[in-house]
């Protein structure tokens, strides 16, 4: 064997050195490194979100008020986009905006090129068309390989009625993203009223496909036969304590007028109706429309988003006197049969509360049955000057007006946002006047629900459940049933007026609907007992209020209705809170000619660029 | 064919088999999407490569029943025609991919001249060199001293250098890495037949320097091989011209370190500059230069020691390695057949690569052996360069997977390539030359 020949081992010996360099690497590789099998399955496998169907939102006879109709999502994969696109065709087959079309793909493209999206990612480029708006797009699809259409869910409502109280669903914000590991970007969620505290039920639980996905992110069948899916469970159907009859009804009376009705089911504090005029045709608020139309009702100086049952509110006027009435027979401060002198009004220095004409002097059903301000400028101030000093006096009066709810926001109940109003604090007048230099004749305008109090007619309709309960009423509340199971969570609240004098404030009640202040707001065929008040405005035109229950001996229900501008409360609340009671114990209104003058009495002035619910449309 | 001496080498055709039937297996998994519903369909890449291995067995099997003389006869009209090819090309080829190394025939019938020209200059150099007469340095062949050291080189030796240095060149100019590289193989057998081995060292010596002054301070490097200069010049002191070499060898390596800043960066292109600082890991850019590797490592790593299993894999199947089926198919093999079936495959190479060494030294004729060298050269070139690219021990350089990767010019090639020297070698007894 020569040199030459033995150079054969120092070849053979580099083809043993590669080969062992290689299996040293395919050993790290493959077997030593996890890595690469997460990585693999990362790349291959898609965890893909199954949307389960959002639960309908019933009225309390099973009406439909909230369905979901099926919309669609116009998506693009960049990574697909290659020849160039007849955006006009496009654009053109679903009356898609070109310029809006062209910038959210422009942002698409900007996002994947800054990597901050996958090439292969679907993503939106047109959110939320209805079935009838991709109708022709759909069947010329295959034009346009690069997109597809994606169904997802979108809100109808069959009547245009309830919007602020029913909510909207709209896409989760960034906050929420943080706060609830469960949704995901993109993802809908309930954002304000019924859609907002129903949230849980209403939505569902999302369930979980893993598929395997190609490198253009095409689909390939199931991942072990779907041994790690979870199925999408489908939301509970809410039903509401609404009367969709009475929701609808007050919505018509309220048109062309700011304001409220709330109607409350006494013994089970289910709510029949809230009402806030004006309000908006909750369609407006889904789908492609959203952003226009939002934009337009939020300019709309009649501020149709705001829900006005349950904002801060106003002073709830005469109204309030029931309860002053109440609290001075339970503290002794009057009976019956106690009288205060009336002389056209109360005097406090050098000031005077007026009152208006009326044989006097008063006995306490006369005072309720009459409004008579002198008595209870009196009343208020012998209920504070029953305590030990004023500021215990006040406390203990305090005590008995939140114990009806008013100055609360009810914080056990199942509607959002409910603002609480104001019923000071003795703190309060502390800071005004300094502590120990107020006197109950320095508030005395409290006696006669004026002054700084605020109440919303959610308040006044629970208040006026209250006293049609005698003395006891449940947290008000908007939900019913979640599928067939009652919901049972609002608890009974005590007020702690004996009965027996709540039924003396009834009676007056009464009388004011037969003899006094309500005559116009009498309901044919059933007793009932109310009260006229009328909050004073300094901005311009007093507020109409009305609260009032029905049948007296047995009440089914309780109105309060509050009418911006509208004046004294005999004069549109009254009548509007009488054609609800109507409408809701008969279920039809015999007052015809009444309720013509009431739809169309027009107390506002209309936005004319505002999408707001004109009476024809209802 | 006279059977009476011919002695066909058997275990070289079952490691031929085995890859070439592997490699389709692979070459179907990855392309099996374009399945559509005709097994036997040209219109699949699984299809059309089929018929390529068979139109190779038929060409194999034609190539055994040559006059074993006919490659000898014919060398140099070969090397002459392929020396018109890749001047052709340059001319009249069209580019893929940046490189003007193709004759485009129609859209799935390409020629690479490069493949041709591997094999005729195989047989051209072992054709001259093949003279019995022929060596490097034989007496009167010293061109001049350096110190005490006689630089030699024959003419013949000389002309023999020249007949691969006139293809390189040509194939150089097509701008084809993996090309150049895979024909530099061929200066293995310059080694073999009595040419300094030096030159490959410094060779090596040129790469891994190169890729270290990627990872480390050049003036430390440079240090080193001073250093290390220094000591064998202290080590070689007693032939001045050994002494003399060591210090001039680390004075040049020194300077070509020091310039390589400059190679970096004007001489290689920035897809090769990018490919070697992915190498070493100075580049993070895993969806940009380095997806495709990275989408390789990814499939083989995922294989584990027995693999998913043949059609199971899911980075293979859904098609997340580029080019999967061509130049990275052994990731295929990595994913479905695991650390056992990729080693199978490498043993397999290895194998056979070692054989045909084996089966050269045993030639009575010079121009079987030395044609014998250049196939292992050649192929061991596109071994190491293909697998060491999937596993990421080398740059990115487009070059197939001898016999496996899908590509039809290139499967024929190679079976050309190895069935000439099986033929010869079949006939190992009856030549003498």
């Amino acid at each position: 064997m020569n040199e030459s020949e033995n150079k054969k081992w120092i070849f053979i010996g580099m083809f043993a050195f590669v080969g062992i360099a290689f299996l040293a690497k395919l050993s790290v590789l493959q077997i030593f490194d996890p890595t690469y099998k997460q990585i693999a399955n990362a790349n291959a496998i898609r965890k893909l979100t199954q949307y389960p169907a959002r639960g309908y939102i019933l009225d309390r006879n099973g009406e439909v008020l909230v369905y979901n109709e099926v919309s669609y999502d116009l998506m693009v994969v960049p990574a697909e986009l290659g020849a160039p696109l007849d955006t006009m065709a496009l654009c053109g087959l679903a009356d898609i905006d070109i310029a809006d079309f062209r910038k959210n793909l422009q942002n698409i493209q900007d996002q994947v090129k800054a990597r901050k999206l996958g090439k292969s990612t679907p993503s939106p480029v047109v959110k939320q068309m209805s079935k009838l708006e991709v109708a022709t797009l759909e069947e010329r699809m295959y034009e346009f390989p690069a997109f597809f259409l994606q169904p997802r869910i979108l809100r109808r409502y069959p009547k245009p009625i309830a919007a602020n109280i029913l909510g909207y669903i709209s896409e989760v914000d960034d906050k929420k993203l943080k706060e609830d590991p469960y949704y995901r970007p993109g993802d809908y969620i309930g954002n304000t009223g019924i859609e907002k505290s129903y949230e849980e039920v209403l939505r569902g639980k999302k369930g979980v496909k893993n598929i395997f996905v190609d490198n253009k992110g095409n689909p390939h069948g199931s991942y072990m036969n779907g041994q790690y899916d979870t199925a999408s469970v489908a939301g509970q159907n809410l039903t509401s304590t609404l009367d969709i009859l009475i929701q609808e009804y007050g919505e018509k009376l309220m048109a062309h007028k700011k304001g409220a009705i709330v109607a409350i089911e006494p013994e089970s504090g289910e709510i029949l109706a809230m009402v806030t005029a004006p309000s908006y045709d909750p369609n407006l608020l889904v789908g492609r429309g959203i952003r226009k139309n939002y934009g337009k009702l939020v300019m709309d100086h009649n501020l149709p988003l705001f829900n006005r049952a349950i904002m801060d509110g106003y002073p709830p006027g005469s109204t309030f006197k029931l309860l002053n009435a109440a609290i001075g027979l339970q503290l002794g401060v009057l009976t019956p049969a106690t009288r205060y002198p009336c002389g056209g009004g109360f005097r406090v220095g050098g000031h005077v509360v007026g009152c208006h004409s009326h044989p006097g002097p008063p006995d306490l059903l006369f005072s309720i049955q009459t409004s008579c301000n002198s008595y209870y400028c009196a009343a208020f101030r012998d209920i504070v000057n029953h305590g030990r000093n004023t500021e215990e006096g006040y406390i203990t009066w305090r005590k008995y007006i939140t114990a009806f709810g008013l100055g609360t926001n009810f914080p056990d109940s199942d509607i959002p946002n409910v603002k609480s109003g104001l019923v000071p604090q003795t703190t309060f007048y502390d800071k005004w006047y300094g502590r120990g230099k107020w006197k109950p004749t320095t508030i005395i305008s409290l006696g006669i629900g004026q002054g700084e109090l605020k109440v919303n007619a959610l308040q006044l309709a629970n208040m006026t459940a209250a006293l049609a309960n005698g003395g006891w009423w449940i947290t008000p509340h908007l939900g019913k049933k979640v599928d067939n199971e009652s919901i049972r969570l609002f608890k009974r609240n005590e007020t702690g007026i004996n009965p027996e004098y709540i039924g003396i404030v009834k009676e007056g009640m009464q009388r004011v609907m037969t003899g006094g202040t309500g005559r116009g707001a009498q309901i044919p065929g059933v007793t009932s007992g109310g009260k006229t008040g009328t909050a004073q405005n300094p901005h311009g035109e007093d507020h109409s209020v009305f609260v009032c229950f029905a049948p007296a001996d047995k009440p089914k229900i309780a109105v309060a209705v509050l009418v911006e501008n509208a004046g004294f409360g005999a004069t549109w609340a009254g009548p509007i809170a009488s054609l609800m009671i109507e409408k809701y114990l008969f279920r039809e209104v015999k007052r015809p000619d009444l309720e013509k003058r009431i739809m169309e009495g027009v107390l506002i002035k209309p936005d004319p660029a505002s999408p707001t619910i004109k009476p024809s449309q209802l | 064919m006279a059977r009476r001496d011919t002695h066909i080498d058997w275990l070289m055709i079952v490691l031929y088999l085995f890859i070439v039937f592997f490699g389709w297996m692979n070459v179907y998994a990855a392309s099996q999407m374009e399945s559509n519903g005709e097994f036997f369909s040209l219109s699949t890449s699984y299809g059309r490569q089929l018929l390529w291995i068979g139109i190779s067995l038929a060409a194999a099997f034609g190539i055994m029943f040559f006059n074993s003389y006919f490659f000898s006869a014919f060398a140099y009209p070969i090397y002459g025609l392929a020396l018109l090819f890749l001047g052709g090309v340059l001319i009249v080829g069209q580019a893929v991919a940046g490189s003007k190394s193709w004759f485009v025939i129609t859209e799935s019938l390409k020629f690479q001249p490069s493949e041709f020209g591997k094999f005729a200059t195989a047989l051209v150099m072992a054709k001259f060199m093949g003279e019995k007469s022929f060596s490097f340095g034989g007496p009167g062949s010293t061109l001049f001293h350096f110190f005490d050291l006689p630089v030699k080189l024959s003419r013949e030796g000389f002309f023999a250098l020249a007949l691969f240095f006139v293809p390189a060149a040509l194939i150089l100019l097509e701008n084809d890495t993996g090309s150049t590289i895979a024909f530099a193989a061929l200066f293995l057998v310059f080694y073999r037949e009595g040419f300094t081995g030096l030159v490959l060292v410094y060779a090596l010596l040129a790469v891994v320097l190169l890729i270290s002054t990627v990872l480390v301070d050049k003036f430390i490097i440079i240090a080193v091989v001073l250093g290390i200069a220094a000591l064998l010049a202290l080590l070689l002191r007693r032939s001045r011209g050994l002494m003399a070499l060591a210090i001039l060898s680390g004075v040049v390596f020194s300077g070509y370190v020091y310039g390589t800043d400059y190679l970096i960066n004007n001489v290689l292109q920035k897809h090769q500059r990018d490919r070697i600082l992915v190498l070493v890991g100075k580049v993070k850019d895993p969806k940009g230069v380095e997806y495709n590797v990275n989408q390789s490592k990814i499939a083989i790593g995922s294989g584990g020691l027995v693999g998913k299993g043949y059609l199971e894999g899911t980075q293979t199947r859904y098609r997340f390695v580029p080019k999967q089926y061509t130049d990275f198919i052994f990731s295929a093999v990595g994913e479905e057949w695991g650390f056992l079936g990729a080693s199978l495959l490498i043993l397999a190479y290895i194998g056979l690569l070692s054989r045909i060494v084996l089966n050269a030294e045993r030639q009575k004729s010079r121009f079987s052996r030395i044609y014998g060298y250049g196939v292992a050269s050649i192929l061991f070139a596109h071994i190491t360069i293909n697998i060491g690219m999937c596993i990421g021990l080398v740059p990115t350089i487009g070059i197939p997977l001898p016999m496996f990767s899908y590509g039809g010019s290139s499967l024929f090639s190679f079976t050309i390539l190895i069935f000439t020297f099986i033929k010869l070698d079949s006939k190992r007894s009856a030549i003498l030359s």
